[in-house]
């Protein structure tokens, strides 16, 4: 499939160099890719580390002798184990804090469950599913208990779904730009297939009284999160998610069971799940009020902002690697909406002045991670670069002093501006508001 | 809907060709290691899907932890910001500050002024719309290390000092599910609903 490159191929679509974003599925060319840091630091440390005898790759050791046994449970390769969530934000006391997925690592669309990002307020509970109940209750004719068993016997749907922390890539409000990996800045959103029961079968069960129209779900973690939630959400799409990307929900993303409410943010999604009081109005919980609104300007604060916002990112060049000089390189990146699906990402070498379309991989699913990809010949000057979603509402995502204007700096939570990369003569990669 | 209750029905003929299958594979992974055991597959749920065990009044109430702005839910009790001062030193003060400044947690105390660009204050007195709010949250959540170990008089208590600290109630006041339900915050009407009406 291979074949030479021919001049027109390498013709800019945009500034800084931008190619034609079908140019690697029809030329099938080879090209660089930005360097990892964590690769650089393996280089390092093999360069400066003696070894008796080094691999011949045409002759390897361990083609001559037999491998590791059988595993019951597998585990990333050795070599991999710098690929691990980034815990940051422990304050005291320990268990409320953060830990970030390495997004700058991951490719494709699915994170790893063992690398989906945690916010927990107090900790991951140690929960027996044998013990463990899910309550309905409220204005409904039949107030019922359901065990986890009993959950795992109704039909099931499964879907791709992101879930975004409403505090993701708030260091976006600070006055200096962060520099941080990407995961580490960006990586409260992780994308995961859930299944589970569609939670309007268990409230049909239950029998909504027609006054009804709020929800107050409650986890089983230390300190029982609580927030509201309009019934008409929950009824609509709403899941109690039993399996996270085919095995059961891991300890720290909710088991035995979790909300799921595709397209709204993090905290919504309550995991340990154990209790919906069916209701006619909000509780005004903590994290509905104190937390998770988002003050502006005016002195008026944002509440319920329950949908997240298109967003993308390139996730490769970005900050910690190093590109390889001058080259043809794959910009790659991810977007997604709670609104729907991804309709459009554009990307831009020259800081925004001018834009090329970027290639989306399928599959392009709604309230999910897209995967999309440009071809970008770096002439190995400075560069900008930027990545800006469409959603299929049409909604477009802002530049970063649009949505400081509308929004102020004190709002904290839903910050999805354009991010900007900047590349440097030398290769390296920084964060800069462009 | 009526798709999934199909698939509900479906799904009780096909629970019992698997289960079959899985008493199969049970005798060959014992023929292989000698382990033994597996779960047992579940028939699916019936067409009318009614696998929810009904709760009395009595379970309910051991359940139902809600408190609403209007003070539906608070429970019985009584406590003064004088109590209250003596349980916040001793459980409180250690992460939000000796006098609710804040410290390795947020700031809880500011006066009764709603946030303004000047003054983009989240502490209770200038943010949080609901007093019943604070009780419900350190009912629930607080102190993170005993989470719920507070009795009702204490959170009361605890409550009460919160509010005068940010001087919305005088010193002496008491609060109870009565007068902490009549609390005005002076930021009640500072918010918006973005994406539900009200």
């Amino acid at each position: 499939m291979a074949r030479k490159l021919a001049s027109e191929d390498l013709t800019p679509v945009a500034g800084g160099g931008l190619l034609h974003r079908r140019l690697f599925l029809k030329a099938g060319l080879v090209l660089a890719t930005a360097q990892t840091a964590t690769s650089l630091r393996a280089e390092e440390v093999a360069a400066t580390t003696p070894r008796a005898k080094p691999e011949d790759p045409a002759d390897p050791s361990w083609i001559h002798k037999p491998g590791l046994p059988f595993t019951g449970y597998g585990t990333p390769s050795k070599y991999e184990k710098h690929v691990v969530r980034n815990i940051g934000g422990n304050r005291t006391p320990q268990g409320d804090g953060v830990s970030w997925t390495p997004l700058e690592e991951l490719e494709g669309i699915v994170t790893p469950s063992g690398l989906h990002f945690e916010r927990h307020h107090d900790g991951v509970p140690d929960i027996d599913p044998a013990v463990h109940r899910l309550v309905i209750h409220g204005l409904v004719q039949r107030p019922l208990e359901f065990t986890v068993a009993n959950l795992l016997r109704y039909p099931m749907r499964s879907r791709f779904l992101f879930i975004e922390c409403g505090g993701n890539s708030n260091a976006g409000w600070h006055e200096e730009p962060i520099q941080r990996p990407a995961g580490s800045f960006h990586g409260l959103v992780s994308c995961s297939e859930w299944t589970g029961v569609p939670l309007s079968l268990l409230l049909d069960e239950a029998g909504v009284d027609p006054k009804a129209s709020w929800v107050i779900a409650e986890g089983a973690d230390a300190g029982l999160l609580n927030v509201s939630l309009p019934l008409s959400k929950l009824m609509d799409d709403a899941m109690v998610g039993l399996y996270q990307n085919g095995e059961r929900v891991r300890p720290e993303n909710g088991y035995p069971l979790r909300l799921i409410v595709p397209g709204w943010e993090g905290i919504t999604n309550v995991k340990w799940l154990r209790r919906l009081h069916v209701t006619d109005a909000p509780a005004m919980t903590r994290n509905e009020t104190a937390k998770y609104t988002e003050l502006l300007p005016s002195g008026k604060a944002r509440m319920f902002t329950f949908v997240m916002d298109a967003k993308s990112l390139i996730t490769s060049p970005s900050p910690g690697q190093k590109m390889h000089g001058a080259n043809v390189y794959e910009i790659r990146g991810l977007a997604w909406s709670g609104r729907g699906k991804i309709s459009k990402v554009e990307v831009s070498a020259d800081g925004g002045k001018s834009w090329a379309e970027a290639e989306l991989q399928d599959p392009v699913m709604s309230q999910c991670f897209t995967r999309f990809r440009s071809p970008w010949a770096w002439d190995g000057k400075a560069a900008l670069l930027k990545s800006r979603a469409t959603d299929e509402t049409g909604y477009v995502q802002p530049e970063r002093d649009v949505l400081i204007k509308e929004r102020g700096r004190e709002g904290y939570f839903h910050y999805n501006a354009i991010v900007c990369w900047a590349v440097d003569e030398d290769g390296t990669i920084s964060h800069v508001y462009a | 809907m009526s798709m999934l209750r199909c698939v509900a029905a479906l799904m009780i003929a096909v629970s019992v060709a698997s289960l079959a299958v899985a008493e199969e594979d049970t005798r060959v992974k014992g023929h292989i290691d000698g382990a033994h055991g597996s779960a047992a597959v579940e028939p699916a749920a019936s067409a009318n899907m009614r696998l929810g065990t009904p709760l009395t009044s009595d379970d309910i109430a051991k359940w139902d932890r809600t408190i609403f702005p209007d003070g539906r839910g608070l429970p019985p009790g009584r406590g003064s910001a004088k109590e209250g001062r003596v349980i916040y030193e001793q459980k409180c003060a250690r992460c939000h500050g000796e006098h609710g400044e804040g410290g390795t947690s947020e700031e809880l105390v500011s006066g009764p002024t709603p946030p303004s660009p000047d003054n983009p204050s989240k502490a209770i007195g200038s943010y949080w719309p609901y007093a019943t709010t604070i009780f419900d949250f350190v009912r629930r959540s607080m102190p993170p290390a005993a989470p719920g170990s507070l009795s009702a008089d204490e959170t009361y208590a605890v409550t009460a000092y919160l509010l005068a600290a940010n001087a919305i109630i005088p010193e002496s006041a008491e609060m109870n599910a009565e007068t902490l339900a009549a609390v005005r915050m002076p930021n009640r009407d500072g918010f918006i609903w973005i994406d539900v009406k009200k």
